[in-house]
């Protein structure tokens, strides 16, 4: 296995509490499929109310074309729940997404989509967003060092959760780990309903 | 279930601690606990990609008897029929049908006269009970943290986990304990409290943590306040609310219909009496606030933290010391068409909307009413009551409750999640400004360009008759002397 993670160029969205009814607005949640949501992403934001792409938007922007790391600041996916968002992203074109905080529900929904979220210090956010200040980047994440490769031997750390780590670097199966404790979940029903009939 | 409790040392336990403890069914590895799920709550937008996953990977839902389903997202609030809301909206509720028909899950539909908002009915069905873990693809699942049940927000590929397993993989979370002691003044809701409390602690304040809620302004709290409270900590980050049961609690639940019945009921309530925290456990944070300080609130911006109190001012970008915040003021105050130093009291609405799973149960509707009673909606005002469920709607039509708000102008609609993120047709359309009673104030929630102010149904009830926003507490001391005068003439 390759030592990089993800490699590519970095789009900077610079907003705080980019919420998911941002990400993708509810028109696209009638879907029942989990596919087909490129375009949605970002839909307010991305394209005029003609249909036209807004050109003052970020993500238009030519230089910015085929990015795969999504640079953002705090608590990035607030509001619901729906994996839409991390679908619509994802689906997108973006495996990486850097950020100074994330929302709880929307890090678990990337997660399970193996997508990679590195959370910085504020200080460091900055620091990468003055980084595409200067023009475009094309960054590296290597995964097992747990390091942004930003070329020319510079390179910034990261911390990662271990079994989150574990889960991306061999594709573990989300559902299958669990069931792996079949007789577990088995005992335990028999448990609760012994001591709390009522719970069925 | 005594073999889960020895996981720590300490002795002292939060509430969550307790809970979550109780549900250990395994480790994953080191950090990473196996936990049990007692009820999943499903609907129609987060559910029909988790099914065609378990049908692809071949597998079953392991607990359809611990598995409750609604339709309530998507559903037209005009009429209740399943193609009301269109076509790609029709293929979603079916797909709910068949999917609860195929696995044996019980589906409140939109043909049962109890359908309603999955946060309403739950608790309405006695399906919530405390100490539970509690479940549902969508974000305000935290509302059931009134109960004393650990509830929270799941993604799709959760919901097909628990579906396969009835159990999801957890960390513990940090704890944060609301201390909310003192009285309210008249006026002030559990509406305000918590927009008070997400204005203190920011809407990434709770990230990371499971708030618990005490104190005498709370054990004072009807069930229903609480469930507003509860719902709306999400809206800070919270991964779930929660609040101790207590006897307002058991009364709530006797007699509903999923509740424990007679031959369980007394064991049950002595299981529920043990869910505090204990008191010399120890909290991650800890904040206090003194009920009588709060005042009716409103947001002026396009998140749930940017509130103030209705008797003040929009605030100028320039207050904000910190640069991040003062750009999303100034971003928010272009998108909502507000200037610094505006009083919202001067700001017409075009809007009203009272409903959503935060404020549309019957104390909601009863506040609202009480407002409206013997007035009329301000000309140029569009103004909807969508009641939480059926059980809520004919309530309201048997206290007569439904008659005010329709002779003053107000459409009475059929349950749903309606306005507050508008996936069926009730939207507000572009620069229209709305008084509303649901959670979030985001860009675009309820309509592209929509300006949303979050309310208390008292105060979105104000607006309507007003044209404006106004003062709750004003208006009703205004109501009061003039009811007085009537008296005395």
């Amino acid at each position: 296995m390759s030592k990089i993670f993800a490699k590519g160029l970095v789009c900077p969205l610079d907003k705080n509490n980019v919420d998911t009814d941002q990400i993708i607005p509810k028109q696209f949640l009638t879907s029942v499929s989990r596919d087909g949501f490129a375009d949605a992403m970002f839909f307010d934001w991305r394209y005029l109310a003609d249909g036209s792409p807004d050109p003052d938007f970020v993500i238009n922007k030519p230089e910015y074309n085929g990015a795969s790391i999504l640079l953002t600041r705090a608590n990035f996916g607030c509001g619901s729940s729906r994996e839409h968002a991390p679908w619509a992203i994802q689906q997108y074109g973006f495996n990486v997404i850097i950020a100074e905080s994330f929302a709880d529900i929307f890090f678990n929904n990337s997660v399970n989509n193996a997508m990679l979220l590195i959370q910085l210090s504020k200080t460091n956010i900055d620091l990468l967003f003055n980084r595409c200040q200067q023009g475009p980047q094309h960054w590296q994440i290597d995964l097992a060092s747990q390091e942004i490769l930003f070329g020319n031997n510079a390179a910034l750390g990261f911390n990662i959760d271990a079994d989150i780590k574990q889960r991306l670097l061999s594709g573990l199966d989300f559902i299958g780990s669990s069931e792996q404790l079949n007789s577990q979940i088995t005992d335990f029903e028999q448990s609760r309903k012994a001591s709390q009939p009522w719970l069925g | 279930m005594g073999h889960a409790f020895s996981t720590t040392s300490s002795s002292a336990k939060t509430l969550y601690q307790k809970i979550y403890a109780s549900h250990v069914v395994g480790k994953l590895n080191p950090s990473t606990d196996l936990l049990f799920v007692d009820r999943h709550l499903i609907h129609e937008v987060t559910s029909p990609q988790a099914f065609s996953g378990l049908k692809l990977a071949n597998r079953k839902v392991r607990r359809p008897d611990l598995t409750f389903a609604t339709m309530d997202h998507n559903v037209s609030t005009q009429r209740r029929s399943i193609d009301a809301a269109g076509e790609t909206s029709r293929k979603q509720l079916e797909a709910l049908a068949a999917n609860c028909s195929e696995n044996n899950i019980p589906l409140l539909d939109l043909t049962h006269p109890d359908q309603g908002i999955v946060h309403v009915i739950g608790p309405e069905q006695g399906l919530t009970q405390p100490g539970m873990i509690i479940v549902c693809g969508d974000s305000h699942t935290s509302t059931h943290g009134a109960f004393g049940a650990l509830a929270f927000g799941i993604g799709t590929s959760e919901v097909e986990h628990v579906l396969a397993t009835q159990t999801l993989p957890q960390q513990q979370a940090k704890t944060l304990k609301v201390e909310i002691n003192g009285e309210l003044s008249a006026h002030v809701t559990p509406k305000d409290v918590i927009m008070a409390v997400i204005a203190e602690l920011g809407t990434a304040g709770g990230n990371g943590y499971v708030a618990e809620f005490g104190g005498s302004a709370i054990a004072a709290m009807s069930m229903e306040g609480r469930m507003t409270l509860c719902n709306m900590s999400i809206e800070m980050g919270a991964k779930a609310g929660l609040i101790a049961p207590d006897e307002t609690t058991f009364a709530y639940l006797k007699g509903k219909a999923h509740a424990p019945q007679a031959e369980h009921w007394d064991a049950a309530v002595q299981y529920w009496q043990s869910l505090y925290s204990d008191a010399d456990a120890v909290f991650d944070k800890q904040v206090e606030i003194d009920a009588g300080s709060i005042t009716p609130q409103i947001t002026w911006g396009t998140n749930p933290e940017q509130v103030i109190a209705i008797d003040q001012s929009v605030p100028s970008p320039a207050s904000f010391t910190d640069a991040t915040k003062r750009d999303a003021a100034e971003r928010a105050l272009a998108y909502m068409g507000l200037a610094p130093g505006q009083k919202l009291t001067d700001c017409q609405v075009d809007v009203v909307f009272i409903g959503s799973c935060t404020n549309s149960r019957i104390e909601d509707l009863r506040a609202a009413a009480s407002v409206v009673q013997g007035k009329q909606v301000a000309a140029g005002v569009r103004a909807l009551v969508v009641p939480g469920s059926g059980i809520v709607k004919r309530q309201a039509e048997a206290e007569g409750l439904a008659d005010i708000f329709k002779s003053a102008g107000f459409e009475w609609r059929e349950p749903g999640c309606s306005m507050c993120l508008g996936m069926n047709d009730d939207r507000v359309a572009a620069g229209e400004r709305c008084a509303s009673t649901s959670n979030r104030n985001f860009e675009g929630r309820q309509g592209r360009g929509a300006r949303t102010h979050l309310v208390s149904p008292a105060m979105a009830a104000a607006a309507a008759i007003a044209g404006k926003f106004v003062n709750i507490a004003t208006v009703s001391s205004e109501q009061a002397a003039i009811q007085k005068e009537t008296r005395y003439e």
